[in-house]
């Protein structure tokens, strides 16, 4: 399949939102478009199956072409499995956001177009294969959040919006160092060159690895909490509208995520291992801090922010125990928390559309009034806490064993202190959800009850909130109880990565 | 003799057209503003399209006069930022008296320019210098009424004459160390004796007045501030552009052999421009003196890709001026329009703009975005490729400070962003009309930010033009 594709798709239609006109036109449109992403990365995904069988190469599908001749930067895209799954993430939660903003009223026009070219950014970062086309997506989706933010959000928005901008562009600052750092150390036919495959096949020294790796790693990180880079998490995330803060969480943070698999870690194995010790201790620094702070939030968009710090702390604890499976459960932890997380801010974006409230304390029996948001506030709770079933348990249990692999005394206390943070994440959630779903009906008096539509009628999701729910709850249900679909999708990506670390070792 | 024509047409053309202005103005004809400004408009285009016909290389006059495709290139984009500018003050000039004097001085100052570019020695790069410089004072002194302006005005030829006289100096040094002001005697004459390196500074400390790079940026705020927006447009832009494109290539071909002493140098000036010119940029209020530090920031970036000093460097300074040109210009097109309709020059005038001008504001932001070097902008790719020529250097703690910059330079281009989509109003600015005139240049503007840099065409030629 023409990879290509994917970028039209989101630019085609996010022309076309700019011709018509009226609410209706541009949510159809907008819809259209989400739908179709969707329908061409599952068909991306059912090609891929078909040709991976006889195929050697590492990369499925690719297009090689010259952009800029002068400096030999290419246009050179493709897929592996782990792209595939990030692809799929992203297709699942744009057409959920799409659906939950249905209502959208302020600016929709403006607010659909920044969504599509967010999504647009995102599928780009994925199937590049070349550092500066990847570095181009990377950046072009960070103005579109600051606005989303900015524009749409609420509470201290402006604040958050700049912040978050700030740091993003402050982490590609860095990236673009560790790039420069690459590009300038490779040499093909007397060219340097970005291309990521042709990287790979270099030998960089130790020494340079060292020195540029920390630039590319914290500069990803950044974008995935890397902590004590993560303070632009809860803030962005509490501030942004519902799509926003689904599509923040669910894939933003996953660019860094794959940013550092990618980019530092694959092209600089030496560096990656030199380094592992200290992304190890910042990583359950950052699980575990994350987790504590959670407890201590009463507003549920803070109280998931910050558990997706603690949640991504998992990706790069995946990343520094540089073991086979436990990057393979990093790559299935950042599909896992996509989905879950971009589940969570859906429905708490619907309670507070409902109650015009996100404090845990002034809300109280919703499952009376709204049975099913109720219900699906509750799996993706579970979820969070590592139910056995759903995905989050399939993802840090791989996390776990992966790590544990890793022998040596510091190794496997690190993992222990990570698996410990599980009974901190399972406080807070069945706090919230329980005060939030169960006991006597608690609707703040901010809200007029024919806001929420009252009892017994009219409160519950619509149908195009219920679509979006389903849509996150299949993606969760599937990878929890069919978790080897997943693993036999990514697997041959990591197994590429493994041959390059194992080199090193 | 038709050598002569064809290697100094773009030079000759011009004159031609100032002589024509010349003799319109001074015919008995009262002429319509709507009437001259098209006449004026019209030559102009004519003289932007010509430049592009004819392209040759050689020297005239004893090796005085130099022109080659990349000179005519240079000359080509500061003809088509002339243009741009000319279209954007289209209301402007509507209700000032004296239009045909403004194009008679502003395209003077160009035909200083093109002399400047095409020197092959100082003694002519310093004539063009000065007829590029003097009748700028008179243009940022042609709000006649404002005290401000005449004020502008007033500073604007103090540091000049300051600086002609700081290169002046160098220059006769030059002269007695070498003892010739070819540019190919001075290049094989380069040597690190003292007096040679001491006249060579004080050089780069003039180019560094008329391209305001820091320490030598204190006239820029206030002459950008007083002067009115097309003149400061001009300044910003072409004068700047023009200054640029002469330095870069008297460092990369006369003083070659000085690399390792002008490295530093410039390295020097880029962290301090950039540093500078962001952290006073945070604090402006008027946009014409917020947008006088951002260019202040701007030239620090450029510097970088000085410090590259090999063919990527020089391509991706001259590809940059381009992309600075579409995006400077677009954002004072719309301060123009603002300026001269509402009389508004203030950040905070534009809160709310986006209620009542969606279509500029988002003009303003993509240029906005542009400068800050967001993707897919074609700032994104001009800094990229400048950051990416520095780097080529090793020195990586410049190229992280660099880099860092424009995280900073990205918080005031946001402000305004923030307050024309984010900040409520109460009276914002109203509706402003627009004349197919400005309409024009800005489809120019916004057509360059968004082609030139997904498009590899631009930077290639460049590239291919170097050599």
């Amino acid at each position: 399949m023409n990879l290509t594709l994917l970028l039209i798709l989101p630019l085609a239609f996010s022309l076309l939102l700019l011709i018509v006109k009226g609410l209706k036109q541009v949510r159809t449109v907008a819809l259209v478009s989400a739908v179709a992403q969707l329908g061409l990365s599952l068909f991306l995904v059912y090609q891929f199956l078909q040709e991976r069988v006889g195929s050697s190469s590492a990369f499925l599908f690719e297009q090689n072409y010259t952009w800029y001749n002068a400096l030999n930067i290419r246009y050179h895209v493709g897929v592996d499995g782990i792209s595939l799954a990030m692809i799929l993430l992203t297709a699942f939660v744009v057409l959920a956001g799409v659906l939950v903003s249905w209502k959208q009223e302020k600016l929709h026009k403006e607010f659909f177009f920044l969504l599509l070219f967010l999504s647009l950014g995102a599928y780009g970062f994925f199937i590049s294969l070349d550092l500066f086309t990847m570095f181009f997506f990377l950046e072009v989706a960070v103005i579109p959040k600051f606005l989303l933010i900015g524009i749409w959000g609420s509470g201290k928005k402006e604040y958050s919006a700049l912040k978050l901008a700030l740091m993003l562009m402050a982490g590609s600052a860095l990236v673009f160092v560790g790039l420069s750092g690459l590009y300038f150390n490779t040499s093909i036919n007397g060219m340097h060159s970005f291309d990521l495959v042709e990287i790979s096949k270099q030998n960089i020294s130790p020494a340079l690895q060292n020195l540029f790796f920390p630039f590319a790693f914290i500069g990803f990180g950044i974008f995935t909490a890397l902590f004590p880079f993560h303070t632009w998490v809860p803030d962005g995330h509490s501030s942004a509208p519902t799509a926003a803060s689904m599509f923040l969480a669910g894939i933003s943070m996953k660019l860094g995520g794959y940013g550092c698999l990618r980019v530092a870690t694959y092209l600089m194995p030496d560096a990656a291992e030199h380094y592992s010790t200290i992304i190890i201790i910042l990583s359950c620094i950052a699980i575990l801090y994350g987790a504590f702070a959670t407890m201590m939030q009463t507003d549920l968009k803070y109280i998931n922010a910050y558990s997706s710090v603690s949640h991504c702390g998992f990706v790069l604890l995946g990343i520094g125990m540089l073991t086979k499976t436990s990057i393979n459960g990093a790559v299935l932890q950042m599909v896992s928390h996509g989905l879950m997380t971009a589940l969570f801010f859906a429905v708490i974006g619907m309670i507070y559309e409902r109650t015009h409230t996100r404090q845990v304390a002034q809300l109280g029996g919703l499952l009376k009034v709204m049975p099913f948001i109720s219900s699906v506030f509750v799996i993706a709770g579970l979820c969070s806490l590592g139910l056995p079933g759903l995905s989050g348990f399939v993802a840090e249990m791989t996390v776990f064993m992966g790590s544990w692999q890793r022998a040596g005394a510091f190794y496997h206390t690190a993992t222990i202190v990570a698996c410990a943070s599980i009974v901190v994440t399972a406080v807070y959630i069945l706090r919230a959800v329980g005060s939030v779903i169960n006991g006597p009906l608690k609707i703040p008096e901010t809200s007029s009850p024919l806001l929420w539509g009252g009892v017994g009628g009219g409160a519950d999701a619509g149908w195009n909130e219920k679509t979006a729910a389903v849509l996150l709850l299949v993606g969760i249900l599937l990878m929890g109880l069919v978790p080897f679909w997943f693993t036999d999708l990514i697997n041959p990506g990591t197994e590429m990565l493994m041959q390059k670390i194992g080199l090193v070792k | 003799m038709s050598n002569f024509f064809l290697l100094m047409q773009q030079e000759l053309l011009l004159t031609a057209i100032i002589f024509i202005l010349l003799f319109m103005k001074l015919s008995a004809v009262e002429w319509k503003p709507k009437n001259l400004l098209l006449i004026v408009n019209v030559l102009l285009t004519i003289n932007l399209a010509a430049g592009f016909f004819f392209n040759g290389f050689g020297y005239l006059f004893g090796d005085m006069f130099q022109t080659n495709e990349l000179l005519r290139l240079e000359k080509n984009m500061l003809n088509l930022g002339t243009l741009i500018i000319s279209l954007q003050s289209y209301n402007w000039l509507m209700k000032h008296e004296h239009i045909a004097e403004f194009y008679l001085l502003m395209l003077s100052t160009l035909l200083g320019m093109f002399f400047m570019l095409s020197s092959h020695n100082l003694l002519m790069f310093y004539v063009g210098l000065e007829l590029a410089s003097i009748p700028l004072a008179a243009l940022a002194n042609f709000d006649l009424d404002k005290r401000r302006s005449s004020e502008a005005a007033m500073k604007y030829i103090m540091s000049s004459a300051f600086a002609s006289g700081l290169l002046l100096f160098g220059i006769s040094m030059i002269y007695g160390v070498a003892g010739s002001l070819n540019f190919s005697d001075l290049q094989a004459a380069a040597s690190t004796q003292p007096l040679f390196l001491f006249s060579f500074i004080l050089l780069i400390a003039g180019f560094g007045f008329k391209i305001s790079a820091v320490p030598f940026h204190l006239w820029t705020a206030d002459v950008y501030e007083g002067s009115p927006v097309a003149v400061t447009s001009y300044l910003s832009v072409i004068s700047k552009g023009s200054m640029i494109f002469v330095m870069t290539s008297v460092l990369f071909t006369v003083f070659d052999k000085l690399f390792y002493n002008w490295y530093n140098m410039m390295a020097l000036l880029a962290v301090l421009s950039m540093l500078i010119g962001n952290l006073f940029a945070i604090r402006q209020q008027n946009i014409k003196r917020f947008l006088a530090f951002s260019s202040i920031a701007q030239v620090g970036f450029i510097l970088i890709g000085i410090t590259g000093g090999n063919h990527e460097g020089f391509s991706s300074v001259v590809y940059f001026v381009l992309i600075y040109l579409f995006s400077n210009l677009a954002v004072f097109g719309v301060i123009s329009l603002v300026s001269a309709e509402k009389g508004k020059e203030n950040i905070d005038d534009y809160k709310g703009f986006y209620k009542t001008n969606p279509l500029l504001t988002w003009i303003l932001a993509i240029a906005l975005f542009s400068l800050a070097g967001i993707p897919p902008t074609a700032g994104f790719f001009g800094k990229f490729f400048l950051l990416l020529a520095g780097a080529g250097r090793n020195n990586y703690l410049l190229i992280t400070i660099a880099a860092l910059n424009m995280v900073v330079s990205l918080y005031y281009y946001l402000r305004i962003i923030k307050a024309m989509f984010m900040d409520a109003n109460e009276r914002p600015i109203a509706k402003v009309e627009m004349t197919w005139s400005p309409k024009l240049a800005m489809a120019i503007c916004v057509a360059g930010i968004v082609i030139t840099g997904v498009v590899s065409g631009a930077y290639e030629y460049i590239y291919s033009l170097i050599k």
